[in-house]
């Protein structure tokens, strides 16, 4: 650990976390038991140890009616807020302390919401420990955290009301690389010292629920990633986004003059056949919230398309992939069938277009040495995407569902794959199946996780 | 979105033309071939053609009766003749001996009848012009997917043991499937560049419902890339080699353990090349080209299982260049189909995948012939067996010396079929030992054929004594027959499951090879003309027992004629019937039970699957049918179609029978009244398979509605059938002459088998009803 610590000592400046170092030290401690809400928490262990989560959907509503009751009453003046807060008294006593974070760690990114309030008074504010705030201004008023960190500003969801507060939900990411970095963080921020409950899920979790034990005095809260998931999407599709439906479709996908994107909601969103591209990809049936099943996964994910991208073309990071990938033509990469038969293979019904074999070219020595990084990257991207939507639309088949729903942080500034992949559901399923995707792509676990904190609190 | 086994021209590597073995090897029966179709694939070029081959045959005629002082004391006539069988020839090389094998074709072809030669597989446009200037014929270009499902359909049908499965950590890594008489349905996956998923649901119906872009040209081209490495099998080879957990990222990477709540332990593969992003190192080629075999097998099966669970479909083979005999991709295409149907669906591969096209488009342009009519047999002397060419081994040496592989199927003169009276024909399996997976019997087995060589050889040139070419013929017999010893030394699983009948049939078929059709023809004369002065004393003293006596002692002669085997001296018959057989109890001894049976009412008809000439047939079988025609029970005599070992042959049945019929009035009055019928079992083996005997015989079977079969000798009742589940009543009748056979069967030399067995659900209610008449 020692050995740890002090690599991480040494790259910590250029960790996405880096606060003013020395100086929140001190306050952290001589602010450790006030907490921010008013409500005692005697250490965030034994607070949520032994709590249960419910199971029902009920809380879920519940949620929602909160959210929308007091969304009427956010626009209104001071004064009416805090009558608003006086009334939801019993409510707040349950609250857990602030800071709201809700955390996805993942194969390769890190995925984190955080909850700002807005609604702070004066007294509030007063009573607030300084380090909190430090927190609080510090993601706020910067859009990049060290040198890897994010946050994606265009997605903020703003004037949300979560368990009776109201505030900014805020989304940022930065590489699984950094988590040493953030947990040192944690550590030297004193973070344990405000007893709030981390609450986090994906495999990062599990990885590295030590290091946050060891290093940072921290417990988390592991939460299944794919319950948060499904938690958050449907959290997310719920409360729009900022007034905007959350979910879009393609029209007319399989042209692609013609091809716009729609935004639409999910209203009825069951069953709906959940892919979820990360590093890899997991394919879920969805019948209700709590209902549903891993159909399948495949290892050919995001991870591969990036892996591969860099080893064929050098480059360091998805954007830059992605970017080569856009200038580039997968067809002097891959073989068509009209490269084999000089046009549609009638026997079977295949068009000439249609890929028969991914870097089915680069056999050939003379093509390989003249072929672009540019077609390489855009090649590896078509492959992938392709690869997905054929294991999705046979699972749609297989287990008779027409909606298809994907999201992840693949499909984040990635148009071509989206695109192609509605039109790959709506050409192979002859218009059967429908692709849907979520502006929010990669966030849904972060989301559910943030939504887990609250709901434990909420009991009595 | 897939072809099938094209590759890019552009691929095709030079080497050195020479080829090492003489083509008049590999290219055999030239001068009558005709029906030319041809597949060329990325790499690899197949050529069939059909041709006859004159071979000499044993045939065995009846004295004239009058002119019977002229012949001597002789029974019968033996005589060599030529008889020509249709054989088809498939043999595979690398592209670049094409010319070389053009020019050899064309100097060597007499017939000239043939216009045509029919083609297949992405190589064929681009050898047209060639094809058709050196042979002078016209290309005549077949659809790809049509010959490949052809092909498949000919070899499932054909041949057995076609289908195995790979099982890498097993004693044997190849299983090999029974064949079952009904294909259908079932699932191709054809992995060339791109993969090709057919549904197969009958002889002419077929679809494409399913395929990927991601396949063996997937493998290869983004392998180069990764690697720079040029050829495919040397891809494969670096796979081998490698690491993928250094490139993937694991569950365990993102987890630190298993992601329990899912049930997906630490090893198994989150993302494919999810590390190679993240890390700021350099990767192995090794390492690199495993994670990009693991990513592309795993696809494809998970694919294969999302379609054949969709059509309910349990059987799915595998083919295509990307399978084509190499270990690696076997073993992970059989990794990830297990993971994805948690084991509900096995990987199936085939024997002789890679001229599944080139069948196919000779099927197509023989069609006059009607090829599917006839049943086929693959010949293991002419045959090179699989993994002749194993490409993974060294692909550096294959490159270096042009290698050759070759199959023929002999087409059969009668169509075979399966016993009707198999319990199970799709779980039946004729062999009781696989000596496949028995390493040790196969030790034992592989040796004592490699002994029992020279014995073979002098009886060959003893057989032909005015042949003077007959010992050189009969040496190049032994180093054929030594070779493929050794090759199944090396490659127990060449022809399929490794057994002692196939070591016999291997040896009958180089026998044939080298014209020696029949080396027992002579000895089988003699012994069944000292056996037949013996009968009717036999039968006489017979006749003086009790009943009871009577059962026991005609169970003990066909006991102690399957111990004479070859080789008895007349003086030795007269001691024939108090010959001290192991005393009773016996090794397996159901005789009390048989007995009770007897006393019961008769069968309808018996089946009596026969053994050797002389003393066997004439004093331990006839006595005993006679007996059960005295019964009252119909006999069917079955017999070898062709010679093997000194094993009565139909031919020579039918003489003998005609000479016993002469002296004794109830196989007379048998023949005569049709109750006693000779017919031929379609087999010249001295094992007995049940799922392939002449369709005559299963007619015959049906029609007569038999209710007992009999089954006589070590080769037919002990190394095969000895598990045999029929439906009616079996009798299994042998002593064991082979001590290490004994020793493993927990008895001694010269233990006795008797094994009655009556199927469960048909008790025999009449058993003791009846009193003797």
């Amino acid at each position: 650990m020692d050995k740890a610590k002090s690599m991480v000592d040494k790259k910590g400046a250029s960790g996405p976390f880096h606060v003013n170092n020395g100086q929140s030290q001190k306050v952290f401690h001589s602010h450790v038991m006030v907490a921010t809400n008013g409500s005692c928490c005697s250490s965030s262990s034994n607070a949520f140890g032994s709590s249960t989560v419910p199971s029902g959907s009920g809380t879920f509503e519940n949620m929602h009616h909160l959210h929308r009751g007091d969304d009427a009453e956010c626009s209104g003046s001071p004064a009416k807020r805090c009558r608003l807060r006086r009334r939801t008294e019993s409510v707040r006593k349950h609250r857990p302390p602030f800071p709201w974070f809700g955390m996805d760690i993942g194969g390769t990114l890190v995925k984190l919401v955080y909850f700002e309030p807005v609604d702070i008074t004066a007294e509030e504010e007063q009573e607030e420990v300084e380090n909190l705030k430090s927190i609080r201004r510090y993601l706020t008023s910067n859009v990049a955290y060290g040198k890897t960190g994010v946050r994606d500003v265009h997605l903020e969801l703003r004037n949300l009301t979560m368990c009776g507060r109201t505030g900014n939900l805020h989304f940022i990411r930065f590489p699984t690389q950094a988590m040493p970095r953030f947990i040192q963080m944690g550590r030297d921020k004193n973070f344990s010292s405000l007893h709030t409950t981390l609450c986090a899920t994906g495999g990062g979790a599990y990885k590295f629920e030590n290091e946050f034990r060891m290093m940072a005095d921290l417990e988390l809260l592991k939460l299944d990633e794919l319950d948060c998931l499904i938690r958050g999407l449907l959290f997310v599709d719920r409360v729009g986004f900022n007034g905007h439906p959350e979910c879009y479709y393609f029209q007319n996908p399989s042209d692609t003059q013609s091809c716009v994107k729609k935004p639409c909601t999910l209203d009825n969103p069951f069953p709906m056949l959940l892919v979820n591209i990360g590093s890899g990809v997991s394919i879920l049936a969805v019948y209700s919230e709590n209902n549903y099943k891993r159909v399948t996964g495949t290892s050919l994910g995001g991870g591969t398309f990036l892996g591969l991208c860099c080893l064929l073309t050098g480059c360091e990071t998805f954007e830059e992939a992605l970017e080569m990938a856009s200038k580039g033509d997968s067809t002097n990469v891959d073989k068509l069938v009209k490269d084999i038969y000089g046009g549609d293979y009638e026997r079977f019904g295949l068009q000439g277009s249609a890929v028969a074999s991914s870097f089915g070219h680069m056999m050939s020595k003379e093509k390989r040495d003249s072929i672009s990084k540019e077609d390489l990257a855009r090649a590896t991207l078509v492959t992938i995407t392709n690869n997905i939507g054929s294991i999705a639309r046979m699972c749609a088949v297989n287990e008779k569902i027409e909606r298809v729903v994907f999201v992840g942080n693949f499909l984040r500034i990635n148009t071509v794959s989206t695109k192609l992949l509605a039109y790959a559901m709506d050409y192979w399923s002859k218009g059967q199946l429908r692709a849907l995707f979520l502006e929010h792509e990669g966030y849904f676990g972060a989301v559910g996780a943030l939504m887990e904190l609250l709901k434990t609190t909420e009991d009595p | 979105m897939a072809e099938c086994g094209r590759v890019d021209s552009n691929t095709s590597h030079t080497m050195d033309k020479s080829i090492t073995l003489p083509p008049d090897e590999i290219f055999r029966n030239l001068e009558n071939a005709k029906r030319f179709a041809i597949d060329i694939g990325g790499s690899l070029t197949k050529l069939a053609y059909y041709s006859t081959v004159q071979h000499k045959v044993a045939k065995v005629r009846s004295f004239d009766h009058t002119a019977k002082a002229a012949a001597g004391d002789k029974l019968y006539e033996i005589s060599m003749q030529e008889e020509v069988t249709a054989r088809l020839h498939f043999i595979k090389f690398e592209n670049a001996y094409i010319e070389t094998c053009l020019d050899f074709i064309k100097d060597h072809l007499v017939n000239t009848e043939t216009k045509v030669i029919k083609a297949t597989g992405g190589g064929a446009h681009k050898f047209k012009e060639l094809i058709e200037r050196k042979l002078g014929l016209k290309v005549d270009k077949e659809d790809e997917m049509t010959c490949l499902i052809k092909g498949c359909n000919f070899v499932l049908k054909n041949i057995p043991h076609e289908a195995f499965v790979y099982a890498k950590h097993a004693d044997s890594e190849f299983r090999f499937q029974t064949t079952n008489p009904d294909i259908f349905p079932y699932l191709l996956v054809n992995i060339g560049s791109g993969v090709s998923i057919v549904k197969v649901e009958s002889e002419d119906k077929f679809e494409r419902i399913g395929g990927s872009s991601i396949g063996g040209g997937t493998f290869w081209g983004l392998g180069a890339l990764l690697t720079k490495t040029k050829r495919f099998d040397e891809l494969l080879q670096l796979a081998s080699k490698g690491q993928h957990a250094s490139v993937d990222m694991l569950v365990k990477d993102i987890y630190g353990g298993s992601y329990g709540y899912l049930g997906l332990t630490g090893d198994l593969i989150a993302s494919s090349f999810g590390k190679s992003a993240t890390a700021d190192k350099d990767f192995s080629k090794e390492d690199m080209a495993k994670s990009l075999l693991h990513m592309i097998s795993n696809d494809i099966g998970q694919l294969a299982c999302l379609y054949a669970k969709l059509h309910n479909l349990s059987r799915v083979y595998f083919g295509g260049f990307f399978i084509r005999g190499h270990p690696v991709t076997m073993h992970t295409i059989t990794y990830s189909i297990n993971f994805f149907t948690k084991g509900e669906v096995q990987a199936l591969f085939l024997r002789h995948e890679g001229y599944l096209g080139t069948i196919g488009a000779f099927l197509k342009g023989a069609e006059e012939d009607n090829p599917n009519q006839y049943s086929w047999g693959e010949n293991y002397a002419g045959s090179s067996g699989l993994m002749s060419v194993s490409p993974d081994m060294n692909p550096m040496q294959r490159a270096r010396s042009g290698t050759f592989d070759m199959l023929e199927m002999d087409r059969l003169e009668r169509q075979l079929v399966n016993l009707p009276l198999l319990q199970d024909p799709s779980s039946y399996i004729p062999d009781t030992v696989d000596l496949t997976e028995d390493a040790l019997a196969r030790e034992y087995w592989l040796y004592c054929f490699e002994e029992a060589l020279d014995g073979v050889v002098k009886r060959a040139v003893a057989s032909q004594p005015d042949m003077p070419e007959a010992a050189l013929r009969a040496e190049k017999f032994r180093q054929k027959y030594r070779h493929k010893l050794q090759t199944l030394r090396q490659q127990p699983f060449a022809y399929g499951s490794l057994t002692v009948r196939s070591l016999l049939d291997t040896r009958e078929h180089c026998l044939n090879e080298f014209n020696f059709p029949d080396p027992y023809s002579k000895i089988k004369q003699r012994e069944n003309d000292i056996a037949l002065k013996y009968y009717q004393k036999a039968v006489k003293s017979l006749d003086e027992l009790s009943w009871e006596e009577k059962q026991f002692a005609l169970v003990q002669g066909v006991l102690a004629g399957n111990v004479f085997d070859w080789g008895a001296k007349a003086t030795d018959i007269c001691i024939f019937f108090f010959i001290p057989l192991s005393e009773r109890p016996w090794l397996v001894d159901s005789y009390d039970q048989w007995l009770e049976r007897l006393k019961g009412p008769p069968h309808k008809c018996a089946l009596f699957f026969v053994d050797n000439s002389g003393v066997d047939i004439i004093l331990g079988v006839m006595p005993f049918v006679r007996e059960l025609l005295s019964r009252g029970t119909e006999v069917v005599l079955a017999s070898n179609s062709g010679p093997a070992l000194n094993d009565v042959t139909n031919g020579e049945l039918q003489i003998l029978t005609e000479r016993i019929a002469a002296m004794d009035p109830v196989i007379e009055a048998g023949l005569r009244e049709d109750r006693l019928l000779l017919v031929q079992s379609g087999s010249s083996s001295p094992c007995l398979d049940l799922s392939r005997l002449d369709k005559v015989l299963a007619m015959v079977v049906r029609e007569r509605q038999t209710d007992l079969v009999i089954i006589e000798g070590m080769g037919r009742a002990i190394h095969t059938n000895y598990y045999a589940m029929l439906s009616c009543e079996s009798l299994k009748m042998a002593v064991i002459k082979n001590s290490w056979l004994a020793d493993r069967l927990g008895g001694k030399l010269f233990s006795v088998v008797f094994k009655y067995e009556v199927p469960a659900g048909k008790p025999n209610k009449d058993c003791g009803a009846f009193s003797p008449s």
